[in-house]
């Protein structure tokens, strides 16, 4: 049900953790449909250095919080927010439909972080 | 890699014993039984020797037998074919509210055609409450239908003071006794029980085949028109190798019962006793006394993960259990069974099955206890919920505890 990509992300989870003294912290979520997603940002010069993520959740949630990782260290902030859930659900080659709403908030998460960083540093 | 199937309650590999019995019924001896020439002849007696088996298992009358194409049909059979048979007598039905979704959405059917469903609630054991099952008869109940067994939990009910309630108030009485034929005993007639429905491919026979008991003289509309098979009880052409292999399953279900019980009970008390040990912060389930629990099942949640990815996990190490998670159910809300049961929803996502058969060894049970600690480990590091600093929910709908009723 799976594609290779999602396995392998599910499986080797990349950016595990929380970052202290984050510059940005977002979550989304909601525990009744069973998926959490915090996620924690680094940030030097407008660009985001480092991204760690915790999850709550299912095999895509999982597998959509470390791609989103991946794709956002690096990027500048404005390009950060160009990602968006069905880019990451794309660069994963595709999520069963059923898991594209429930499932897929990855990006969701990343922007939420990127607006507390830009309220903390407005 | 090894395989283990601890999903026995979903369904079950068909017995040799079975398969051997039942492929003559694909090749030489492929008549339709109600057929007057040779090939027909050939097999009916087959189709008459698997109602005997059958009807043994429960103890009644191979006559009280009809083969079926599965659970869910007998379910729908003994609900809507009493609904309509009894409409002049009233229109209401008793059933829980932790049923399998064959009775449960059938009931649901029935309240949208207006007929009154109640649901009873359950204890946080999973548990009726009798006294409320009495209490909700009235003079236009129609209909009691209650689980012998429950495939979540694997609770087993009180169906004998159940039977004497229904049969006090001379009401129907029907059970789904899909998951606890060929687990426990099972007696139609000691409990008092009018229809009682089970499924041959949970005790070892092929999918595709069921059967309902109809006590003699229960007056029952028949689901599904067209021939006269099964004495105008059920139309269609019977499957013949499948009622074959059923017979043999449940003659062998009746042998072994009481040493499978003790077999397969052993297995899943060492897995439920190490999971206790190996693992922090679960909940078990169901029933605290293992003796009012089907013998093969086991649930437990396990705190701050979600059951899908913990599911995805076992399957890499070749581990074979359910969920009672979202995920895994193709809605967005957890098993209703932890619903009525009031398990906290975060639990509820983690529910998670383990079904044991008699192909399980020690040895299985071994490695699930050794891959499942750190498993379990290793979501919960990942979680934003485990070793939160603030004790309080992050909003109320993490505390929400979704009920049916």
């Amino acid at each position: 049900m799976y594609t290779d990509k999602v396995m392998d992300h599910f499986s080797n989870p990349r950016n595990v953790g929380e970052i202290e003294n984050a510059d940005g912290v977002g979550e989304v979520g909601n525990a009744s449909c069973g998926d959490i997603m915090k996620i924690y940002l680094r940030v030097e010069d407008n660009v985001i250095q480092d991204v760690k993520f915790k999850t709550f959740g299912c095999g895509a949630a999982i597998a959509t919080s470390s791609m989103v990782t991946e794709m956002a260290i690096g990027k500048t902030i404005d390009e950060a927010l160009v990602l968006t859930n069905q880019t990451v659900a794309e660069a994963l080659d595709g999520l069963p439909p059923a898991k594209m709403h429930c499932s897929n908030l990855a990006a969701d998460a990343l922007h939420e972080a990127i607006k507390n960083y830009k309220e903390h540093n407005a | 890699m090894k395989k283990i199937y601890l999903d026995n309650n979903a369904t079950m590999p068909v017995k040799p014993e079975v398969l051997e019995a039942l492929l003559p019924f694909y090749r030489e001896q492929f008549g339709n039984p109600s057929s007057l020439h040779w090939a027909g002849r050939m097999v009916s007696g087959a189709v008459e020797k698997a109602r005997e088996q059958v009807a043994a298992l429960i103890n009644c009358s191979p006559a009280e037998i009809v083969f079926l194409s599965c659970g869910s049909e007998g379910d729908n059979f003994a609900i809507k074919g009493t609904a309509d048979a009894l409409k002049d007598k009233g229109n209401h039905i008793i059933t829980t509210s932790v049923e399998h979704p064959a009775v449960m959405e059938t009931c649901e059917f029935l309240e949208r055609n207006g007929y009154d469903v109640t649901y009873l609630k359950v204890d946080e054991d999973g548990m009726l409450n009798l006294a409320d099952l009495e209490a909700a008869i009235t003079d236009k109940t129609i209909l009691i239908s209650v689980m012998w067994a429950n495939n979540e939990t694997g609770n087993i009910y009180p169906i004998e003071e159940i039977g004497k309630i229904a049969k006090k108030h001379q009401v129907r009485f029907h059970t789904d006794a899909v998951q606890a034929a060929g687990k426990i005993p099972v007696d139609v007639q000691k409990a008092n029980v009018d229809l009682a429905v089970i499924s041959g491919h949970k005790l070892g026979a092929p999918k595709g085949v069921g059967a309902i008991y109809i006590r003699r003289g229960t007056r029952l509309t028949r689901l599904m028109h067209g021939g006269h098979q099964e004495r105008n009880r059920r139309a269609g052409t019977h499957n013949v190798a499948g009622i074959v292999g059923m017979g043999v399953a449940c003659e062998l279900a009746l042998q072994n019962l009481e040493e499978n019980y003790t077999y397969v009970r052993k297995l899943r008390d060492k897995l439920e006793s190490g999971i206790k040990e190996l693992v922090p912060e679960i909940k078990l389930n169901g029933h605290p006394n293992p003796d009012l629990r089907l013998p093969n099942t086991l649930n437990i949640s396990f705190a701050y993960i979600e059951g899908e990815a913990l599911l995805l996990h076992f399957d890499l190490k070749g581990i074979a259990a359910s969920s009672g998670s979202a995920c895994t159910s193709g809605s967005l809300e957890p098993s209703h069974v932890m619903g009525a049961m009031c398990v906290e929803v975060i639990l509820a996502h983690s529910s998670t099955r383990f079904s044991l058969g008699t192909d399980n060894t020690a040895e299985d049970i071994d490695f699930v206890l050794q891959e499942l600690p750190p498993i379990v480990q290793r979501l919960r590091e990942m979680s934003p919920l485990y070793n939160r600093d603030e004790l309080t929910p992050l909003s109320c709908d993490e505390c929400r505890i979704i009920r049916r009723i």
